[in-house]
């Protein structure tokens, strides 16, 4: 699917790591080139006209933004350097001052280290406890299983919508109904799901969002954290500068702007955003439950096809999302993926972030298959070849 | 023709040593240093110990999970240096460590080592190569300390 638009593809790769970042098409690297070579100006600050174009494309994202994710309005968009830093300002911004002795934030095994070691220190140097929702047989989370985690007190369900290891699909929709009423906190980290399935964060009742730009074809260095405004408007910055404050006096007085320019000091990543917007209408062009098919038509290709070569040990078959995990039997995870490099295969190999998971999972280390738009059945059958001849292994890689 | 020379050779050492290590598994001795060593960019992650006994090392044992490379490299290694006197062991270690970094080194001290002599050809593996060796020069700096 649209394998031209991507200059990278002109290699004789195959690009199975997607859930670590993806390849970005043309328009997306035309679009950041353009500001930097025909219009680069700082946002907010200047009277010419470079200046106002920029603020147009910057300020521009966020309807974009808004319209992509499904929220009320454009201040609820705050732009980030990614997932990591808006899931830190979610916690230490919002839970750190709102959360009591006693309270409970419920997360689970199968989380990135980013939706886990925040919550983490939080409890560290607060009495706050934080709790394992139970993974099912398939260790996926169910519906069935957060609701019966929850207790008189829990305050906060934080979860990723889809794994980005198991790649099981998060039902976000009745979570958020959940949520909703027994008054929890609904945080979702959206890494590997933007771009991959629909989200809708009014539909879905949730308090914050937190997604990365570069893996869904934008820019590295971008992201986004969504807040419903009035929670945004309880929230504390924790970094302070130029562009978040109204006023400031010697007399050490201060005013801080409202959302989201509050959560933005300093100089944004102009460029990185102008490319996340243009990301962002790209997907839209394509439709992303076009995407979500074909990702999953090849996950269940590759799936039929891997379960025919006796060596190879998967995982996760049933999620449903474009994520595979396997190892080849008596096989380190690494060894596997060097393998698969002599065949210009591109996989991550390791535990993803998600040291946790080696509790239920029993091994520490998978070789990770994710798939994107630009993958194709070709793909798929150069993977199997390689795995179908893996038994000469260690005749390739030492 | 030597292992060095012999890739079929150098291979069936470096898979014997990765399929059976030697010394794989830890003790419960304090007699024991103790060090971890992993590869930021990757993920061996093992823990080694070593004992040493008048001036000589008289063992070093491991555990975790480390790729073929990584994994075959602590067992020669550990093969090479038990029973050496510790002023002997670190000739060996500088010696493998300059074989890696395409330094001078000298090939009649490292024995079985030379079968990561083209290591460096690859060079996302060296690390893999290098991992017991930070472990072991790690402990053995500890002893200076005492």
């Amino acid at each position: 699917m649209n394998r031209d638009d991507f200059p990278i593809l002109r290699q004789n790769i195959v690009y199975f790591d997607n859930g670590a970042t993806t390849l970005k098409p043309q328009c997306v690297i035309d679009k950041m080139v353009d500001y930097y070579s025909n219009y680069t100006s700082n946002i907010h600050r200047g009277e010419y006209s470079f200046a106002h174009k920029t603020n147009e494309e910057y300020d521009g994202v966020r309807e974009i933004v808004k319209n992509f994710i499904g929220a009320s309005k454009n201040e609820e968009i705050i732009f980030t350097k990614g997932s990591t830093e808006a899931l830190n300002m979610i916690v230490f911004g919002f839970f750190k001052n709102k959360l009591k002795e006693g309270d409970e934030v419920l997360i689970n095994k199968a989380e990135h280290a980013s939706n886990v070691l925040p919550w983490f220190v939080l409890q560290k140097d607060s009495s706050i406890k934080v709790k394992n929702i139970e993974l099912d047989e398939n260790y996926e989370l169910t519906f069935e299983n957060v609701k019966k985690s929850i207790t008189p007190k829990t305050r906060v369900i934080a979860i990723s919508h889809i794994s980005n290891v198991v790649g099981d699909v998060r039902d976000v929709l009745e979570i958020g109904k959940l949520c909703l009423e027994n008054d929890i906190y609904f945080v979702v980290d959206a890494s590997q799901a933007v771009s991959h399935i629909e989200v809708n964060v009014l539909k879905s009742h949730i308090s914050f969002l937190a997604f990365s730009g570069h893996k869904m074809m934008g820019p590295t260095g971008v992201g986004v954290l969504y807040g419903k405004y009035d929670l945004l408007c309880e929230m504390q910055p924790l970094e302070y500068g130029g562009g978040m404050n109204q006023a400031f006096s010697s007399d050490g007085s201060y005013e801080l702007k409202t959302p989201p320019s509050r959560f933005e000091a300093g100089t944004p990543p102009i460029a990185e955003v102008i490319g996340l917007g243009e990301a962002i209408k790209y997907i839209m062009s394509i439709g992303v439950l076009n995407i979500h098919k074909h990702e999953m038509e090849l996950k269940q290709y590759l799936v039929s096809e891997m379960e025919k070569i006796d060596n190879v040990i998967l995982y996760n078959k049933h999620s449903k999302s474009g994520i595979v995990i396997f190892n080849l039997d008596h096989v380190f995870s690494q060894d596997t993926a060097i393998y698969l490099n002599h065949y210009n295969i591109c996989v991550r190999a390791g535990n993803h972030c998600t040291k946790m998971l080696k509790d239920d999972l029993g091994i520490k280390n998978t070789c990770r298959v994710s798939m994107y738009l630009y993958n194709t059945k070709e793909d798929v059958d150069k993977l199997i070849e390689a795995l179908r001849v893996s038994k000469n292994i260690f005749k390739v890689i030492l | 023709m030597n292992i060095v020379e012999d890739k079929e050779l150098r291979r069936e050492l470096i898979l014997d040593n990765y399929q059976h290590p030697m010394n794989r598994g830890l003790v419960e001795d304090s007699s024991y240093l103790c060090c971890n060593t992993n590869n930021e960019s990757c993920i061996d992650n093992i823990d080694m110990q070593l004992k040493v006994e008048e001036g000589i090392i008289s063992d070093i044992r491991f555990d975790g999970e480390a790729c073929a490379i990584s994994t075959s490299a602590t067992s020669i290694l550990i093969k090479s240096l038990v029973g050496k006197r510790v002023e002997d062991a670190r000739k060996i270690l500088k010696n493998y460590k300059n074989m890696l970094d395409e330094e001078e080194y000298d090939s009649a001290l490292l024995g079985e080592l030379v079968v990561y002599s083209d290591i460096p050809m690859q060079a996302n593996r060296i690390k893999c190569a290098l991992l017991p060796y930070h472990a072991v020069c790690k402990m053995l700096n500890r002893l200076d300390e005492v």
